[in-house]
């Protein structure tokens, strides 16, 4: 019996298989895209906010000194 | 002296921090994800091919590959949930909350999935597709508290609010963990007793326990990486959220 056949079982094993792959790998994909999208509207909103920091990342941006500071001590 | 606060300050509140969680997280990425990938395609081939058919249900049984460990971390991810939740709400944690959060559609999807697939292993083993038994049920309940918890996490308008709510949803229903986890021996219906367990010898062969191992290594670290990716998503979000307040009110 070739592989495919699962033992006359192809009709639940399969489709069981297939639905835990489409479901993770869609989840992964929707994922990644509103990660995409929402960093591409924070780059755009940094840019508009126009060079008043160098990297300006908000209201983060005191923690990010902070942290920086913190670990460049010895 | 500094470096005694320094360390103690490492732990619950290390991560406290997103800046620092962000780097830590591109750090692991690359690794969760070639794990994921890895283990998972193992977990099939000897899953699906190597491993020999059952005596009892044939070819069938090979469900269990993808099942257990889906329903596996259906209940991990909550608890996971309820602890983030209960962090969150107690420390005001602010990655506790986002963690919280960013797990809940994952969790719902491995509850979907334990679902599906266990319908699809009933019909031909115990010639149903669905069953009002303790364990089934008490599945569906999971999948209803994980969108319940979705739905009520982005009612409000102020995402401290929503993750307040959602928290006490969260920890309300983690009664229902131990249910799932009992169910099996409680009620004795249809759903067969755990495969595995911590306190007897598997009922499986050990040739049989590798692939669902691999499996359930593999969905640990795929909920990590989809985590991450979540997390920077939600972290991403609560920058533009402050942008726009700040160019609103300057």
């Amino acid at each position: 019996m070739s592989f495919f056949e699962m033992g006359g079982y192809a009709a639940y094993i399969w489709p069981a298989f297939g639905v835990g792959a489409l479901v993770l790998i869609g989840l992964l994909v929707i994922s990644l895209r509103r990660l995409k999208s929402r960093e591409a509207a924070l780059l755009r909103l940094e840019a508009a906010g126009g060079g008043r920091r160098r990297r300006g990342r908000g209201d983060g941006d005191e923690e990010d000194a902070e942290t920086e500071k913190e670990e460049a001590s010895p | 002296m500094a470096t005694k606060t320094k360390k103690a300050g490492i732990g619950l509140h290390f991560f406290a921090n997103p800046a620092r969680f962000l780097r830590f997280a591109r750090k692991i990425f690359p690794w969760v994800a070639i794990v994921a990938v890895a283990c998972i395609v193992a977990a099939l081939v000897l899953g699906l091919a190597v491993v020999p058919a059952d005596y009892r249900q044939g070819d069938a049984y090979r469900i269990i590959f993808v099942h257990v460990p889906a329903s596996y971390m259906a209940l991990m991810i909550y608890v996971i949930i309820a602890l983030a939740s209960a962090a969150g709400f107690i420390w005001r944690h602010p990655l506790a909350d986002l963690i919280a959060k960013s797990s809940a559609p994952i969790g719902a999807c491995f509850t979907f999935i334990s679902l599906v697939t266990g319908s699809l292993w009933g019909e031909p083993m115990w010639g149903t597709w669905w069953v009002w038994d303790a364990r089934i049920t008490s599945m569906l309940v999971l999948l209803f508290l994980y969108l319940g918890y979705i739905a009520l996490n982005s009612a409000y308008d102020d995402p401290t609010k929503g993750a307040r709510a959602s928290a006490i949803l969260a920890l309300v229903g983690a009664v229902n963990i131990p249910i799932i986890k009992f169910s099996v021996d409680w009620w004795n219906t249809l759903h067969q007793p755990a495969t595995i367990s911590k306190f007897d010898r598997p009922s499986m062969d050990a040739s049989m326990i590798a692939p669902l191992l691999l499996m359930v290594v593999g969905f640990i670290a795929y909920y990590l990486a989809v985590l991450i990716i979540r997390l920077r998503s939600e972290i991403a979000a609560r920058r533009i959220r402050n942008l726009r307040l700040a160019q609103v009110g300057g």
